[in-house]
């Protein structure tokens, strides 16, 4: 069985296939191809909607192309089209659903609507083996600690006003550091050169943060704080990732505690940042734990963990009615029924 | 590390242990240096917390609201001594066969509600409310007591309470799916007995929308 996955609801194109093999148990995973595109932005500036779908509209054939060709597949060889249904932006994900419906229309395909989040976790659970981990789902739109039970996966905390992805991203806008490969990687280099710890904002309310205070306070300070030579960008971007950074470890272990859970699976774009990784990794191990995460690949918005979460869907005989295959900017994680998991 | 003590759990950022102390069983509550943290801001989380939850704690016992007694404070090594309260937590009581009980979800529910209450009109804003933060007194037949101060503060604002019964919703609708009606009762009883529980209530449903509405964008 072979899914063609199709993911836009942000920046980040991406277009991927993925094959189970359904003779053995459980099913032999392939990844066919996994190929992305990623519209950036002029340094200090966010990506646009309407300038971000076009971005995707005018890729998008090409790379599904590119990702046939790589697996060296033929139309007639998949079984099923799935693309994100939200959240994200209602324009970009809309330019990318329509080249599913019409794909699927053509092929006499049947098509599945995947939620995002999903798609990050089960695409992480993939790769990593993990089984049943507290999930920190960190991203330019979404920061959230989840984990399954009772068919569903459920938020046990998350921001309370911005995303932590978002915060990054202002924050090297207001420094004018590049959009290229992503603003939060280049804060992450630049950090690994700082040293001196600016006291910030810290606000964790249970399983809860959030994050406008510290950027408020950073984005007021920061043009005073450079000028006079106090502090260098590369501390900054060192203070406001220590900052932040504790205060997801901090919610990720409170929700370990609470409902006694030993694993942690970081999914999302921030969730590549290795700085990240190495607090998770301190935390988990100073109480027996184990953290799982992915690279570049699979955390950064991709089509192949739509094709996974929605081949996953469609094994159970879901699948969405074309009547239903439209696109919504707030769909929670939630919200899905996790048919496919005990 | 602390004479006789034996670990009986971990938190998120605490080692508790149960240690002899003046003839009985008490609860020491280590707040150990966290390696993931930068040493400056831990020092500061670490000293801070220790302190509010000392306060906070000591707070509500005035008001008379359930709370471990705190018998001593080590500000030094940051440790809190306190009660040990024999029982269970909320959230492991909920999952018993008995906790499964509409009666005695709606007794715990009641409970909740009236010490949430009394702890926001004496100003406390407990910051992580969770059924795993509310023990069940064995010895009064399971009656509800509040732990866990760390993120504890005073405030008088609405808006604080409101998020903290927000937090508590939240820690319920996930960790125990199902149980609507026991959080309704829960804040029906805080209706009754909190002194600014009708705004505080107000405030919960913008605080809510304000959830839902939340953008998930880039
Ligand atoms: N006074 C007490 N009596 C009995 N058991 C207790 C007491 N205090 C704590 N416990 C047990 O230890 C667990 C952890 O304690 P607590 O919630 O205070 O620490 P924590 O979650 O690590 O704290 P924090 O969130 O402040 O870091 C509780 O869930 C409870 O099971
Ligand atoms: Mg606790």
């Amino acid at each position: 069985m072979i899914a063609l996955g199709l993911e836009g609801s942000a920046n980040k194109l991406g277009v991927g296939l993925i094959r189970h093999d359904m003779t053995t148990t459980p099913p032999t995973v392939t990844i066919l191809a996994n190929i992305r595109h990623t519209y950036h932005p002029p340094p200090g500036e966010g990506f646009l909607p309407k300038d971000t779908a076009q971005h995707h509209r005018s890729h998008i054939l090409q790379l599904v192309k590119d990702a046939m060709a790589e697996g060296n597949i033929t139309p007639k060889d998949i079984s099923v089209i799935c693309f994100t249904k939200g959240p994200g932006m209602g324009g970009p994900l809309t330019s990318v659903a329509t080249v599913a419906r019409t794909l699927a229309l053509m092929w006499n395909k049947e098509l599945v609507g995947v939620n995002h989040c999903v798609g990050h976790i089960e695409m992480g659970r993939q790769i990593t083996g993990a089984e049943n981990p507290v999930v920190l789902y960190v991203s330019g739109g979404n920061t959230q600690v989840i984990a399954y039970a009772e068919k569903r996966y459920r938020i046990f905390g998350e921001a309370l006003d911005i995303a932590v992805g978002n915060c990054l991203d202002r924050f090297a806008r207001v420094l004018n550091l590049p959009n290229d490969p992503a603003p939060g990687y280049n804060i992450e280099q630049l950090a690994k050169k700082g040293s001196k710890l600016l006291d910030l904002p810290y606000t964790v309310k249970g399983m809860d943060v959030s994050f406008s205070g510290v950027l408020t306070y950073i984005e007021t300070n920061a043009p005073a704080l450079l000028a006079s030579g106090e502090y260098t960008a590369a501390d900054l971007c060192f203070s406001l990732q220590e900052t932040v950074f504790a205060m997801l470890v901090e919610t990720t272990e409170r929700a370990m505690a609470h409902i006694g859970s030993r694993e942690v699976l970081i999914v999302g774009g921030v969730g590549c940042n290795k700085r990240l990784q190495e607090m998770m990794d301190q935390m988990a191990s100073q109480r027996d734990g184990k953290v799982f995460a992915t690279d570049e690949r699979f955390c950064i918005d991709n089509g192949i963990m739509i094709a996974q979460a929605g081949i996953l869907a469609y094994q159970t005989g879901y699948t969405t009615p074309l009547e239903k295959t439209w696109c919504t900017q707030r769909f929670r994680t939630d919200e899905v029924f996790v048919a496919w998991r005990e | 590390m602390i004479y006789n003590a034996q670990l009986i759990k971990q938190g998120a950022e605490a080692k508790v242990y149960l240690a002899p102390f003046c003839q009985r069983q008490a609860i020491i509550k280590e707040r150990f240096t966290k390696a993931y943290r930068h040493p400056t801001l831990d020092k500061k989380l670490t000293s801070r917390r220790v302190v509010q939850e000392a306060r906070c704690l000591s707070r509500c016992q005035r008001a008379r609201i359930d709370t471990p007694t705190v018998y001593m404070v080590d500000t030094e090594n940051y440790l809190i001594y306190m009660e040990y309260i024999e029982g269970c937590s909320v959230r492991e009581y909920l999952v018993t066969p008995e906790g499964q009980t509409e009666a005695a979800q709606t007794k715990v529910a009641q409970d909740i509600g009236r010490a949430l209450g009394l702890m926001h009109n004496i100003d406390v804003v407990h910051g992580d409310l969770t059924t795993s933060n509310l023990l069940m007194r064995n010895e009064t037949g399971g009656s509800v007591v509040l732990i866990d101060f760390g993120l504890s503060y005073v405030s008088q604002l609405i808006e604080d309470k409101a998020v903290d019964l927000y937090v508590l919703e939240r820690a319920f609708s996930s960790t125990h799916p199902n149980t609507e009606v026991m959080f309704e009762q829960i804040l029906k009883a805080y209706g009754e007995s909190g002194k600014a529980s009708k705004q505080i209530l107000k405030k919960l449903e913008d605080v809510r929308m304000r959830g839902r509405k939340r953008s998930m964008l880039g």
